[in-house]
Formats: structure tokens, sequence, C-alpha cells
């Protein structure tokens, strides 16, 4: 028998979060209350005589995919909109109910069957996994290598781009730079030739005039950045100490 | 308390898994729906195990494990290819194949 607090610990840590896939707006949220889910499944696993496969529930799906989900998801950019707009009229309603039908068909199904419980208990502890595993399963094992490997190099193939057109050398991209009218050199770093070792200070020019965009755009659009000419007015005027500002 | 409460979960999750599938129309979320939906088997098989008393429904959880691993590998890979060349993951937006 299992502890029935326990059942509904899990039920609450598993249900809840998985609301989630259909309602939450963000994807990265979805994800995390997945990896919640997966926990739950996990400890559900252990309460159900299968310590093993508990902590592979672990270190699989919450350590492994749901990992793999964000890196996609940070990958493709998180701030993907979902659109709204129904290709098939009426399909959200539709999709719901046939869900909710399947899930009381289900419910209703399995709750009135009852079907003896027996007293031993499986040993789920690695030992007996492992026997199990590598004795009367052991074809279906090796068959699961060739899955793993098929998987890995279809994702190597699926994420590969070839090159189209040669490596650009150094003085190429040098070229194309004057070529469009850019500054062949560096910009100046800010505040270096200023007084202030400071980023959102403007460089100097040899004439003392501010180089305006020296200064990061970031700090610009922030209205991060200390004017030039206000820095200009107080190397002229010495009775302005450096203190002030 | 008997295990097959835990069946009756297990049937409660993949129904939301499928509802996810179905509504949603980010393709890494109604692929999350289906990594649900093959946890929600999991559960069910291991709570099998348990009213048996035998092992075989744990082991055969652990295949489907493996098998739902190597799927989303492949299944991200697709969706980063998709996302190269049209710049989006919404699941309605590559119809040019429809008659």
């Amino acid at each position: 028998m299992v502890n029935t607090v326990m059942f509904w610990i899990i039920a609450a840590l598993t249900v809840i979060p998985a609301l989630s896939l259909l309602f939450a707006r963000k994807a990265v949220h979805v994800a995390m209350s997945v990896v919640l889910v997966m926990v739950g499944l996990a400890a559900a696993y252990v309460t159900l005589s299968a310590p093993f496969l508990g902590m592979v529930q672990i270190v699989v799906y919450t350590g492994a995919v749901m990992m793999l989900f964000l890196f996609v998801l940070m990958l493709v950019g998180v701030d993907q909109r979902e659109d709204l707009k129904e290709t098939i009229k009426g399909q959200r309603w539709i999709g719901l109910l046939a869900a909710a039908g399947l899930g009381a068909f289900l419910v209703s199904i399995i709750g009135r069957v009852t079907l003896p419980t027996a007293d031993t208990m499986p040993s789920g502890d690695p030992e007996a996994v492992a026997i199990a595993l590598f004795d009367r399963y052991v074809l279906v094992i090796e068959v699961l290598g060739f899955v793993l490997i098929t998987a890995a190099v279809g994702a190597l193939v699926l994420t590969h781009t070839p090159r189209l057109r040669p490596r650009k050398t150094q003085l190429e991209v040098q070229r194309d730079r004057v070529r469009v009218g850019a500054d062949p050199v560096n910009k100046p770093m800010p505040g270096v030739y200023a007084r202030h070792n400071a980023l959102d200070v403007p460089a100097l020019d040899p004439e003392g005039k501010p180089i305006e965009h020296s200064v990061s755009r970031v700090l610009e659009i922030r209205h991060q950045t200390q004017e030039g000419a206000e820095f200009r007015a107080a190397l002229e005027d010495p009775s302005r100490k450096e203190g002030d500002r | 308390m008997d295990p097959i409460n835990f069946v009756i979960l297990a049937s409660i999750l993949f129904a939301i898994g499928a509802a996810a599938v179905l509504l949603r129309r980010n393709a890494i979320i109604a692929f999350m729906g289906v990594e649900l939906m093959l946890n929600a088997a999991n559960l069910a098989l291991v709570a099998f195990s348990r009213m048996h008393g035998e092992i075989d429904g744990q082991i055969m959880a652990f295949f489907v494990l493996t098998v739902a691993a190597a799927e989303v590998v492949v299944g991200l890979g697709i969706i980063i290819a998709v996302f190269r060349a049209r710049q989006t993951i919404s699941l309605d937006e590559p119809a040019e194949l429809k008659g």
C-alpha cells in the first residue's frame, strides 16, 4: 500500500504545474513548471518502490531533457510570440473538449476497475534493475544503443549548416568596411582622452572636441551618458573643480 | 492507498499533455505536451509494476525513458532546422504543403 499523504502531495506537485502547459503565456515558465512535474513524478516512482527509476528520472528529465528545452528556447528567442489567430475555426474549443473527454473517459474507466495488489513489493534497487536489464532484456538494451546513436547522428545532421561560400579573411572584411564608408580604424575608446576614465564620458579628439559616437549606443538609449560639451566647459573653467561632478 | 490511484493520476496528466498538443501553437510547448504524455505512460507502467509485484513494468518505463530522450534530441533538432529556415516556431506557419 502507498502512503495517502504522499500520494496527495505528488498529485498536487504534478497536476498543478502541468496545468501551466495550457495557461502559461511564456515558454520559459512552462519549461520550469514541467521540471517541477518531472520532480513530482520521480517522487512517485520512489513511492512506488522504484528508487533507481526515480533517480534516473531526475537525472534524465530535469537534468538533461528540460535543460535541452531551455537551451533551444534561448536559441530561438524567448520572446517568440504565440499567435492566437485560429487557423481552423473553433479549434480551441474542439481541442479542449476532446482532451477533457479523453481525461474523463480514462478516469471513469480506471476508477471502476478493481485490480488486486500483490503483497510482494518489486525490488527496484539498481542491482535488481541491472539483473533484469542485462539478463532478460539484453537484446533490447543493444537495440536501444542503436536508437541513441541514430538520434545523435540525426541531431548532428539536422543542425548542420554547410558553408556555402568561402570564409572571409581579415583583409576582405577590412576592405568591405572601407567600401561602405565606415571608419577604417577602430572608434576611440570612451574616456581615454577625457579626464575621466569612465565609459559614459565621450572621448576627446586631439583638438579637445568630444567624439559623440565613442560612447556606447546602449548607454545613450538609457540616457546614462555625460555631455561632452559640459566636460569641455569644466576643463576650460579652472574655477570649477573636478570633484563637483 | 491503492496504487491504482497513480494510474488515475497518470491518465489526468496524459489528458493535460494531449490538451497542450491540441491547443498550443508554440512548437516547443506542444513538444513538452508530448513529453508529459510519455511520462504519464511511464507513471502508469511503474504503478502496474507495483501492483503486480514484478520489476518488468519498471524496465519498460526505463526503455520508454531512453526512447523519449532520443526523441527529444531529434525533435528539437527539427525545431531548430525549421526556425533557421523560417524564423518562427509557430506550428501553423509551415502550411505550404497544404492542398
